[in-house]
């Protein structure tokens, strides 16, 4: 749970400080996916310290689907997210200012 | 152990405000996407924390997974949303 709460202070600050969107996004989405997951499945841990009772086993299961849906949501958000920015032409920031990456990809013609 | 959870509870409280911070002042509307999701996610493990603390952790499980899949739906829609409207 601690390391989780870690990783949510990291993306935070990546959040903040990065100087582009894309750079930002990549900084949320893997401290958002690893902190909620560490922290959930942590939490599933938790419910059962008061030995394996059913109340404790259920309430396990539902903290691990949780769990594993939001590791199976946030890329995915995070994908769809990125695709929409890149098709609405916003440039990805590079350090002397030339644009690197183009969308649509241009074809190679002979 | 309750104090660690209301500890849990504050320092996420703290990174909410922190994020807020961007999703109100983001340059672009994707910036204010990721903002509204991140403090979504933040959420859940805040509402996850509020039932261990009040001791009703079966109930604000479900709260917990509801919002998750509304805050994952949220961001779906609203990027598709967003292709063609012009980012800046």
């Amino acid at each position: 749970m601690i390391a989780g709460l870690f990783f949510f202070m990291t993306a935070t600050i990546g959040f903040l400080r990065f100087p582009d969107f894309y750079t930002r996004m990549h900084a949320t989405a893997k401290g958002d996916t690893l902190g909620t997951l560490l922290f959930v499945v942590g939490l599933a841990l938790y419910t059962l310290h008061h030995g394996l009772h059913w109340f404790g086993i259920v309430n396990g299961i539902k903290l691990i689907s949780i769990a594993v849906f939001w590791f199976l949501a946030s890329p995915t958000a995070t994908h769809a997210l990125l695709r929409s920015a890149l098709e609405s032409d916003l440039v990805p920031w590079t350090k002397d200012g030339k644009v690197m990456l183009t969308w649509p990809p241009k074809r190679k013609t002979k | 152990m309750e104090g660690f959870f209301l500890a849990v509870t504050l320092a996420l409280c703290v990174t909410i405000l922190l994020s807020l911070y961007r999703g109100v002042f983001g340059p672009t509307v994707f910036d204010r996407i990721i903002g509204a999701g991140f403090i979504g996610t933040k959420t859940i493990i805040v509402l996850l924390c509020m039932g261990l603390i009040y001791d009703r952790i079966d109930m604000f499980i479900d709260l917990a997974l509801a919002y998750s899949i509304l805050n994952f739906i949220g961001t779906l829609i609203v990027s598709k949303y967003f292709i063609r409207k012009g980012a800046r």
